[in-house]
């Protein structure tokens, strides 16, 4: 079907906030739609996302760059961008729950899959999903906790799976 | 445009990037070969995407246009 050979990607996600949750996983499953041949390696907070149950949430604090918008009103409402002060978004009590609930609605709201839909189609289109051991034995993590399709690998086995990659990326 | 005819039709509408290709995938996957698919998205980012798709997975876009909010596409299976 395809006159192209395959195509490899290796990424690494490293991070397990839900705005980086989704570049691994979008990256993966269009990559696999595209009839490549792809492989994770989650390491350090990117480990998280491997858990059965994906508790991502998006920290304001960190990303003083980030737009705050409102998930609900109509659509010049929505599209306004608040200046709310870092210094506020990153102290205040409970802001980090409510604008993870205002970026959960507003890619419903836009049509985005979810974090979990993303990694259920990677999943069944084969992309292989690598933890990394050395991290999983810092943070005291057992490979019981992630989804079935993971592999416990460590760097060589990375590099590896890299070296023949025409893709690699670092998220 | 209209008079293409297509085996199956998938409804992309309200999807937003990378669900419209993701689903033309799994369906043109379940297709058989020769089979026509019409696709429509109300994505403006899939006029790039389904065709970047399609090139490199080796399907021919017979015709690709758009009717109001609608981008319309008829990809054949190879």
């Amino acid at each position: 079907m395809n006159e192209n050979p395959q195509k490899r990607m290796a990424l690494i996600a490293s991070k397990g906030t839900l705005d980086w949750a989704y570049p691994p996983f979008i990256l993966a499953s269009t990559a696999a739609a595209m009839d490549m041949e792809v492989g994770i390696f989650f390491t350090f907070y990117g480990l998280t996302l491997l858990n059965k149950d994906i508790d991502a949430k998006v920290a304001p604090a960190t990303n003083p760059a980030m737009p705050m918008k409102m998930p609900f009103g109509p659509e010049g409402f929505q599209n306004i961008e608040w200046p709310i002060p870092n210094i506020i978004m990153g102290n205040v009590p409970g802001f980090e729950t409510m604008a993870t609930s205002f970026m959960k609605k507003t890619f419903k709201n836009k049509g985005v899959a979810t974090v979990e839909e993303l990694r259920d189609i990677c999943v069944e289109s084969g992309v292989k999903m690598y933890g990394c051991q050395m991290t999983m034995d810092v943070f005291g993590i057992s490979q019981d906790q992630f989804i079935e399709a993971t592999d416990v690998a460590g760097a060589a086995s990375f590099l590896e799976f890299a070296a023949d990659a025409d893709i690699s990326l670092f998220v | 445009m209209n008079e293409i005819e297509f085996n199956q039709e998938l409804d992309c509408r309200g999807l937003n990037c990378p669900l419209p290709v993701l689903k033309t995938k799994k369906a043109i996957d379940e297709m058989a070969a020769g089979d026509v698919l019409k696709m429509i998205s109300t994505d403006p980012g899939s006029q790039n995407d389904v065709t970047a798709w399609a090139k490199r997975t080796g399907n021919d876009i017979l015709s690709a246009g758009h009717e109001g909010s609608d981008f319309i596409y008829y990809i054949k299976k190879n």
